[in-house]
């Protein structure tokens, strides 16, 4: 095969990465567009296998099959819960082979068809490359520690966030080290090992410490954010190897995940340096304690049954604490209860419902819940003005209404407008503020009832109520 | 003006487009299937695999083709696990029957 039908077949490989891509605009679609997407990966490994010299192919076959073995295990197996660990776990191995590659460019640009000694163009690319992946790889692997609540084995993984003085001047300090040994490297007229190797460790200690001080409830941010540098990284080595594949897709996949950390901060009413320098959440709960008790009204699981069977519009807010209590499949079985006694039932879903991207949605979509029941916040919001009953299930900060009261700490955050349905009915485990710290409006409303209790428990309480 | 345009200038023009069409293509994908965007994309950026065989790819190894083996491995785990987790979800997005 020569170079230019090689690149060709790279062209094809790219296009259908960007028709799985475009495919997820609709669930009718995203099922083709994924095999657009293995179609094109399949490409791109057999064309450039074709290209390796026969000694070694037996031996990356081998390797293929073991990892790709692994991840089939691992696809299969995860639980959806449990996603956002396996999203950033795979992205630190992106991460690692993206340093992995450089240190073998290095050594042996010959292979990529670059020239010996490297280019100083290429050399600067392969730096951004290394850095970028280095970060990715010791980032997501703490991102994965603290996502799979690991911090009780080892403290760096505390969901908390972990913050020390001076914490930021020392990241700029080792950032500013680290693009001097970059410099050196560039400068250096052969192989420059040490610089290299002084540049990739500092990497590595940054993406701890970049990640460290950012708590559990910014992690929506942090996955989407590592999500783009795993992209990047892909990208810069795409440019030290002169691979347009590689550029392409890394482009995707880096835009893509800035898009979705664009998305989360906006949704969370955080910019993103905010969350970037982290801390938030360090003194959790301390704003509640200063709320005066005021009355709520509560009532049983039967009356909230009583109260959802005689309504004619439902809109049911799942948040995090209904997976937490694993309760989808019975909120399911509610739902199309009220559905068979002709009342309309629909879904709201808050963009950071879950703990990453889109990960509510999947969890309902598990326990079956039809998609077309499922809306987002934009399109529902208007409804709730008509709306009989509202059942919220474990999701406090994103129905509080004081986002529209100025000078409120989560004031212009976009809340899914709750507090305008008739009766709102709010399960929660108890009176415990959300991440936030915020004590809750909503609560105290006449039109509100509380139904205390664990989430699983009283949504199958109100299904035996209803039959 | 005259000579060859150097390789990274035609990179850069590659990484610009892509870049636009990227940002294009994210911004129709529904809300709904974040998720299943964020394990393909996952799946998408292994395609470094590439790379990876090139640099196992030398007839005499040294420790920079190991390297380049042991970096295959880590990405075929990702292209196997992204792709089919995503296909997972993906199977679970269905309309109401009726």
């Amino acid at each position: 095969m020569t170079a230019n039908q090689l690149t060709l077949w790279y062209l094809v490989a790219s296009v259908c990465f960007i028709l799985a891509l475009k495919g997820l605009s609709s669930p009718l679609t995203a099922r083709r567009g994924n095999y657009f997407g293995i179609a094109g990966m399949t490409i791109a490994v057999l064309t450039t296998i074709a290209v390796v010299a026969r000694g070694r192919v037996d031996l990356i076959l081998m390797a293929m099959l073991l990892g790709g073995t692994l991840g089939a295990i691992v696809a299969r197996r995860v639980q959806m819960t449990q996603m956002p660990e396996l999203v950033a776990a795979m992205h630190s191995l992106v991460g690692m082979a993206a340093v992995l590659i450089a240190v073998a460019a290095v050594n042996h640009p010959a292979s990529f068809g670059v020239a010996d000694p490297l280019p100083t163009g290429n050399k600067l690319e392969l730096f951004i490359g290394t850095f970028v992946g280095a970060i990715t790889f010791s980032g997501s692997v703490i991102a994965f520690g603290k996502l799979a609540g690991l911090g009780k084995h080892f403290r760096l993984f505390s969901s908390a966030p972990v913050v020390f003085a001076g914490q930021h001047w020392l990241n700029l300090a080792l950032a500013l080290v680290m693009f001097g040994f970059g410099a050196a490297f560039f400068l250096a007229a052969d192989k420059a090992w040490t610089p290299f190797a002084a540049m990739t460790a500092i990497a590595f200690v940054l993406g701890v410490l970049i990640i460290i001080p950012i708590g559990g409830a910014d992690m929506p941010v942090v996955i989407s954010m590592l999500n783009s540098y795993s992209g990047w990284a892909a990208a810069g080595i795409g440019f030290s190897l002169n691979n347009a594949m590689l550029i392409i897709a890394g482009s995707l996949v880096g835009s893509s995940g800035a898009i979705l950390s664009y998305i989360m901060c906006r949704a969370m009413n955080r910019s993103f340096i905010s969350v970037i320098l982290g801390g938030f959440g360090a003194a959790e709960g301390a704003a509640a304690v200063g709320a005066e008790q005021k009355a709520v009204r509560s009532g049983s699981a039967e009356d909230a049954a009583f109260l959802l069977g005689n309504a004619e519009n439902v809109i049911i807010v799942p948040g995090y604490g209904l997976a937490v209590a694993r309760a989808q499949h019975a909120v399911k079985e509610i739902a199309d209860m009220l559905a068979q006694k002709g009342v309309n039932v629909r879904f709201a879903i808050h963009p950071v419902a879950g703990r990453m991207p889109g990960h509510m949605n999947v969890l309902l979509a598990e326990a079956e819940v039809p998609y077309d029941q499922v809306f987002e916040m934009d399109d529902i919001n208007g409804e709730f003005g008509t709306t009989d009953v509202v059942l919220v299930l474990g999701a406090n900060d994103v129905v509080n209404p004081l986002a529209y009261q100025k000078g409120s700490p989560i004031f212009g955050m976009p809340v899914l407008d709750v507090h305008k349905a008739r009766t709102v009915l709010v399960n929660k485990r108890s009176m415990a503020t959300g991440y936030a710290g915020l004590d809750n409006p909503l609560f105290y409303m006449d039109k509100t009832m509380m139904v205390f209790g664990d989430a699983k428990k009283v949504v199958e309480d109100m299904l035996k109520a209803l039959h | 003006m005259g000579g060859s345009v150097d390789p990274t200038v035609i990179n850069l023009v590659v990484f610009v487009l892509a870049v636009f069409v990227g940002y294009h293509v994210i911004w129709n994908v529904t809300p709904a299937l974040h998720t299943p965007l964020m394990s393909v994309t996952n799946a998408i950026s292994s395609v470094i695999i590439v790379g990876a065989i090139l640099a196992a790819a030398p007839a005499e190894s040294d420790f920079g083709s190991w390297l380049g083996v042991v970096a295959v491995a880590l990405a075929a785990v990702n292209v196997a696990g992204g792709f089919l987790v995503t296909q997972r979800m993906l199977e679970m997005f269905r309309k109401k029957q009726k």
